[in-house]
Parts: structure tokens; C-alpha cells; sequence
């Protein structure tokens, strides 16, 4: 199974390079276009056609991350897979870049789509139009700003996975999906204006939007120009924090990502990942340790920055006990987490941040499926829960006292025993999982991340302030994160003095079960993991690797051209 | 000339971040027109002002962008324009949306109850 699955990968990476870095791309755009001509009709047609684009784009990652962790032979495999879509060399025209870093973001994006596809078959794509399609654009925004190696080229990107991200975050319509989306958008689109500002004050002080590019004329500038790159930098920055959830710029992202439908919630899980892989991408690129005085440039800032978003979702996290809220939150928490360790500026903790990353991403992607699973059964299929329209806590009702016939207490008789029936256990399970990996407790994969992290901050001589205090935030976030999860827990699953089965389809186990099994695999395959995300961290201190490899990509000569001369 | 446009700039920068931040829909879809006007002429300007350049390249002119006008910034305009306007289009649908659910045009959907009635 291994092996053939191997060698089909090879089989793709010999046909399909350098072509095949577009395919995460074109694959999703392509889905898409066909979707629509389907019309409204045909749903099972485009479920089909959902699934399989995404078990393509999923190939296709594959065959890269192959491709990018192969022994190194110079222009071959184990190099940095450059793609020149309009055959312009670098820095003149845009470049694709498939490097260990966002090759990892895309298979990780193709993993959770593909997982939220399948869910939504179940009944979400019927809660309103072209959901496929959306999906599918935004898969292709997704990949497209991880793979792009072209500052502007990335904001074109952006803008494609967030027209994306508004619809389907009305998807299913209601007022308080239409109230999240007004903040969402209004705040989107503030943000795609600094954006904008910053990627042309880039331009004019470099003359280039190549982000390779960009990092080798920022060493080379004259002082009396650094101070505009840096405010340029911190512009850009800027919109990114406000996507990456950091705060004070995350009001908007619980309410949002709560009101909309639970796969919808999944694939969001990713947007705020893709504002924290720009931002790293940017920072290591363009403030290099060889760019001068202008090396590691706004490191306090983001440290401060990503322990404030730490602290503020953690105390948000034991402050609400709605499920999709402690989802939202969950994601604030792994978003600061995931800033102040970069803000570490240490090869070592981005590698634990990387699998971190990874780990967390997983984990929330199947929160918000399980939420969507657990508050259907509890609600006994309403879509509002009688406790939210009174604004109470979950299952806090005057009538939740011991009754005869349930056995709470010492003296029962019948509680060991007892079958539980296999749809609650298979929930209750899930519920575990993911506070196990959410709170970051052995043996799951958020103790691994949590653990690389601090060792690596604590390993690499002097231990500075900031790395106390990151410690003393994660350890009590994983605490705050436990506490919350276990109370929300057991209002939902022991409160029930007369329990009811709930009814699960077999489309919507099978993501939830997908993600939490990719989490124990990444358990049980920590060291190899570990391995790319070390290798990954050090090509990120040295971007060396990936500037040569862009500024070196050549063009492919026109096979039809005449020897030189005019066009006709 | 460069005065001129640093004003321009600076004035619709002014006035979208100060509807930006009214409460009422239509006054922060039209703050984020005027910022989105304001950042496109920002862009330009990044190209350097100039004045009576070649637009484009000319047969016997030196290709150098001491003869022409940069048309980098030109390109990026362009594109911004085309993304903002359908981003506005987009808003505009959902600010209908939200005036239909919820009867007003306050942007959390109800009115705020103001402590000095």
C-alpha cells in the first residue's frame, strides 16, 4: 500500500515537474469552473467532483513534499521546486515556489479540505448555493498564497481566498451569519488596504515585488531608506495580524467562525494559519540575518504581540461554554502560541512550532466537525439550543438534580456495567482527542509540538525574559484550555438523565475519525515529522537555498520560435 | 505637485478612517471607498511623480525608466482597482442582507441604547 502509494508519487513528480507545483492550484480553479456550469442542480455530481479534486490536490502535495525531502541533486529532486507560469525569468514576472514550508502548508490544507468536503456532504452543502464551488476557490486561494513567490501575486491570492471566505461564511444565511460576515468583511477589507499600502511602499523603496528578490535589495540598502522598508514592514504586518487573529485585531474571529456552518469553521481553521505562514515567509525572507542592520527587525513586536494573543485566548477560553466559541478560541490560542515562538527567532523553536502548527491545525479542523456532531444530538436536532436564546450556560437548568432512576452516587448499582452505546462513545472519544491535543496533554501530538517548542527556546543557551514568560503562558493556556474543555465536556455528555442515541453518518465519522487519526499518526511518526520541520526551520534562518533557487529558474525556450527577430 | 497629491491622499485617508469607524453601514462602505481611492493613488505615486514621460516604450527612446513612466504601478492599480471594486459590490450585498434581517442600519444589527436618553 506504502510502497505503491510511492511509487505513484514518483511516478507524478517525473512526469509532472516543474509543472506540478501549479497543480494545487489549477486543480481547485478548474473544479470550480466546471461546478458552476452544473448549475444549482446535481449536487451528488459535484460532491463526487469535490472529492476527487481534492484526493488530486492531496496527490499532488504529496508528490511534493516528496519531491522537497529528497537527498539534494542539484536542479533535481531535494531542491526547491520553482514554476515560472508566464515564462518571465525572476524578478520580472511571478514565480511559484514549492520549498519545505509551503509545500507542508499544502499538503496540511489539502488534508483538512478534503476532511471538510466529505463532511459537508452529509447534509451542509444543502444549507445553500454553491458550496462546492466555494470550497473549492478557496482551496485555490489557500495553496495559491502558500505556493506564491511574488509579494502582489500574494495579495491577489488573498483577495481569491477571502471573496471565498465571505460566501462561505454566509453559506447557510441566517441573521447572525450576516451580522459576523459585516464585521468579517468590513475588517478584511481595512486590512487588504494596508496590504496594499505596504506591498507599494515595498516597491518603491526596492523596485521589486519578488520576495526573494526583496530580501537580497533590503541588505544592500543605503541606511537613509531602511527606515521606509521598515515601515512598510510593519504596514504589512499589520494586515497580516489582523488575519492571523493577533490581538488586539481579533475581535471579529470568534463571532465569525462560530456563526458559520461547521466545515466551513474547519477549512477557517487554515485562514488564520495562512496569515501566520506570510508573516513568517515575509519576516525570514526580507529580515535575514544578512539584511544588515535592518536583521530580525520588529522581533519585540511580535513577540509582545504573540504573547498578548496567547494571554487574550486563553482568558477567552474559559470565559465561554458554547462548544464553537471554545473552537474560536482554541484558534486564538494556537495563533499566539504559534507568533510569540516565532517571535523566538530560534531555528529550533520554529521546527516545534512548524509541528505544532501542524498538530493544532488537525485539532481544530475535527473540534469544529465534532461541535457541529455533539450539539445536533444534544439539541435533539434544533438548530438553536434553548440555552443560547436565554443566554444561559449549556444544560444549566433547574431541573439537572440527581434523579432516582440515574445513578450518580456512591451506592449505584447499575453504572459499571452499562453499554455505552457506540455513537455517544465514539463522540465522547472525539471529545478527548481533541482537548487532549487542544490543551496539549500526553501522549497526543500538542504535548510533542508544546514540548519541541520549549526545549527548543530553553535549549539554545541564555534564556532570555520572553522565553520565561512563553513558558509560564503556554503551560497555563494547556491548563485554562484543560479546565474549559472538561467543564463544556461534562455539561454535555453527563448531563443527560435520559440518554438518547445520536444518529451519525457514516460522511460525517469518517473526517472527524480522519483528522484525530492524522493527529495519532503524527504522534507516532514524530521523529520523521520532527526531522522535516528541523530541516525546514534551518532553511528559513538561511533562505539562501530559496533565493538562488528563484533568482536562478530559466525560462523554457518558445520550441516554435524563430531564431531572433520581430514578431510577424 | 507632489503637495497636491500627498493632500489628496492624506484628506481620503482622513475622511474614510473617520466613517470607517461611524456606526451606521452605508457611512463605513463609503469610508472604505474613500481608503481604497486613497491607497490606489498611494500606489501610484510609488511609481515617481512625473510629468510629460513616455507611457510605454518607444521606437528610438531608451528603454530606461528615466524616459518612461514606471508601468509597474500602473499594473498594480489596475488590479487593485478591479479587486476593490467587486470587494465593494460584495459588501454592498451583505449590507443589504443585514438591513433586511435585522430592520436597521446599525452595524451590530441593533440599536445601541444611549445612557443620556
Amino acid at each position: 500500500m506504502t510502497g505503491q502509494l510511492v511509487q505513484l508519487l514518483d511516478r507524478l513528480l517525473e512526469f509532472g515537474m516543474p509543472h506540478l507545483v501549479a497543480v494545487p492550484i489549477l486543480v481547485p480553479l478548474l473544479t470550480a469552473a466546471l461546478m458552476l456550469l452544473l448549475g444549482e442542480s446535481r449536487r451528488r455530481t459535484k460532491s463526487a467532483l469535490s472529492v476527487v479534486s481534492g484526493l488530486v490536490g492531496l496527490l499532488a502535495a504529496l508528490a511534493l513534499l516528496r519531491w522537497v525531502n529528497a537527498p539534494e541533486t542539484g536542479d533535481g529532486p531535494g531542491s526547491v521546486g520553482v514554476y515560472l507560469p508566464g515564462n518571465w525569468q525572476a524578478p520580472f514576472g511571478i514565480v511559484l515556489v514549492a520549498d519545505r514550508l509551503s509545500t507542508m502548508m499544502v499538503a496540511l490544507t489539502g488534508v483538512v479540505a478534503f476532511a471538510a468536503s466529505i463532511y459537508s456532504t452529509s447534509r451542509w452543502d444543502r444549507a445553500g448555493v454553491h458550496f462546492h464551488p466555494l470550497l473549492q476557490l478557496q482551496l485555490m486561494g489557500l495553496n495559491g498564497a502558500f505556493l506564491t513567490g511574488d509579494l502582489f501575486n500574494l495579495f491577489v491570492f488573498f483577495e481569491v481566498m477571502l471573496a471565498a471566505s465571505y460566501g462561505l461564511l454566509l453559506h447557510g444565511s441566517g441573521r447572525l451569519r450576516v451580522q459576523a460576515g459585516l464585521h468579517y468583511i468590513a475588517i478584511n477589507l481595512a486590512a487588504s488596504s494596508l496590504f496594499l499600502i505596504g506591498a507599494a511602499l515595498l516597491y518603491g523603496a526596492t523596485g521589486t515585488l519578488n520576495m526573494a528578490d526583496l530580501g537580497m535589495r533590503i541588505a544592500q540598502l543605503a541606511p537613509a531608506d531602511r527606515g521606509l522598508v521598515h515601515a512598510a514592514a510593519a504596514i504589512l504586518a499589520t494586515a497580516f495580524f489582523a488575519k492571523a487573529g493577533a490581538w488586539p485585531l481579533n475581535f471579529w474571529l470568534v463571532p465569525a467562525y462560530s456563526a458559520a456552518v461547521s466545515p466551513v469553521g474547519a477549512v477557517f481553521a487554515l485562514l488564520t494559519k495562512l496569515g501566520i505562514y506570510t508573516l513568517l515567509r515575509l519576516w525570514t525572507l526580507l529580515f535575514a540575518p544578512d539584511a544588515g542592520s535592518s536583521a530580525a527587525f520588529g522581533q519585540s513586536a511580535l513577540i509582545a504581540i504573540g504573547l498578548a494573543t496567547l494571554f487574550a485566548g486563553a482568558i477567552g477560553i474559559v470565559g465561554t461554554q458554547r462548544l464553537s466559541n471554545l473552537a474560536g478560541f482554541s484558534v486564538l490560542v494556537s495563533a499566539g502560541t504559534l507568533l510569540a515562538a516565532i517571535g523566538l527567532g530560534e531555528p529550533a523553536v520554529w521546527a516545534g512550532a512548524l509541528y505544532y502548527l501542524l498538530s493544532s491545525t488537525l485539532a481544530v479542523s475535527a473540534f469544529f466537525l465534532l461541535t457541529d456532531m455533539i450539539e445536533r444530538w444534544r439539541n435533539a436536532g434544533m438548530s438553536v439550543a434553548p440555552h443560547e436564546k436565554a443566554g444561559n450556560a449549556p444544560f444549566l437548568a433547574e431541573d439537572l438534580r440527581v434523579l432516582d432512576d440515574v445513578n450518580l452516587d456512591d451506592e449505584a448499582q447499575a453504572l459499571y456495567g452499562r453499554a455505552i452505546p457506540a455513537g455517544v462513545a465514539f463522540l465522547g472519544l472525539s471529545f478527548i482527542g481533541c482537548t487532549l491535543l487542544l490543551a496539549g496533554l500526553p501522549p497526543l501530538s500538542g504535548f510533542v509540538g508544546k514540548f519541541a517548542m520549549l526545549s527548543g527556546a530553553f535549549s539554545t543557551g541564555g534564556t532570555s525574559l520572553p522565553a520565561w514568560i512563553f513558558l509560564a503562558l503556554l503551560v497555563v493556556s494547556g491548563l485554562l484550555a484543560l479546565i474549559a474543555l472538561s467543564r463544556t465536556g461534562m455539561r454535555h455528555f453527563w448531563t443527560q438523565p435520559h440518554p438518547t442515541m445520536p444518529a451519525l453518518p457514516a460522511l460525517e465519522v469518517l473526517p472527524v475519525a480522519g483528522l484525530l487519526a492524522a493527529s495519532v499518526a503524527l504522534t507516532v511518526w514524530a521523529g520523521p515529522v520532527m526531522r522535516h520541520a528541523i530541516t525546514t526551520a534551518e532553511g528559513l534562518r538561511t533562505p539562501t537555498a530559496y533565493r538562488n533557487a528563484v533568482m536562478g529558474a530559466r525560462q523554457v525556450p518558445n520550441p516554435a520560435a524563430p531564431a531572433k527577430g520581430p514578431a510577424p | 505637485m507632489e503637495a497636491v497629491l500627498a493632500l489628496a491622499i492624506g484628506v481620503l485617508t482622513g475622511s474614510g478612517v473617520y466613517l470607517l469607524l461611524r456606526p451606521r453601514t452605508f457611512q463605513v462602505i463609503m469610508g472604505l471607498t474613500l481608503i481604497s481611492y486613497a491607497v490606489n493613488l498611494f500606489i501610484f505615486s510609488m511609481g515617481r511623480l512625473k510629468l510629460d514621460s513616455e507611457p510605454v516604450l518607444v521606437h528610438g527612446i531608451a528603454a530606461t525608466l528615466a524616459n518612461t513612466a514606471d508601468p509597474m504601478p500602473q499594473a498594480l492599480v489596475l488590479t487593485a482597482i478591479v479587486i476593490g471594486f467587486a470587494m465593494t459590490a460584495l459588501f454592498l450585498v451583505v449590507l443589504l442582507a443585514s438591513r433586511g434581517l435585522t430592520g436597521t442600519d446599525h452595524v451590530d444589527g441593533e440599536e445601541r441604547q444611549e445612557a443620556a436618553e
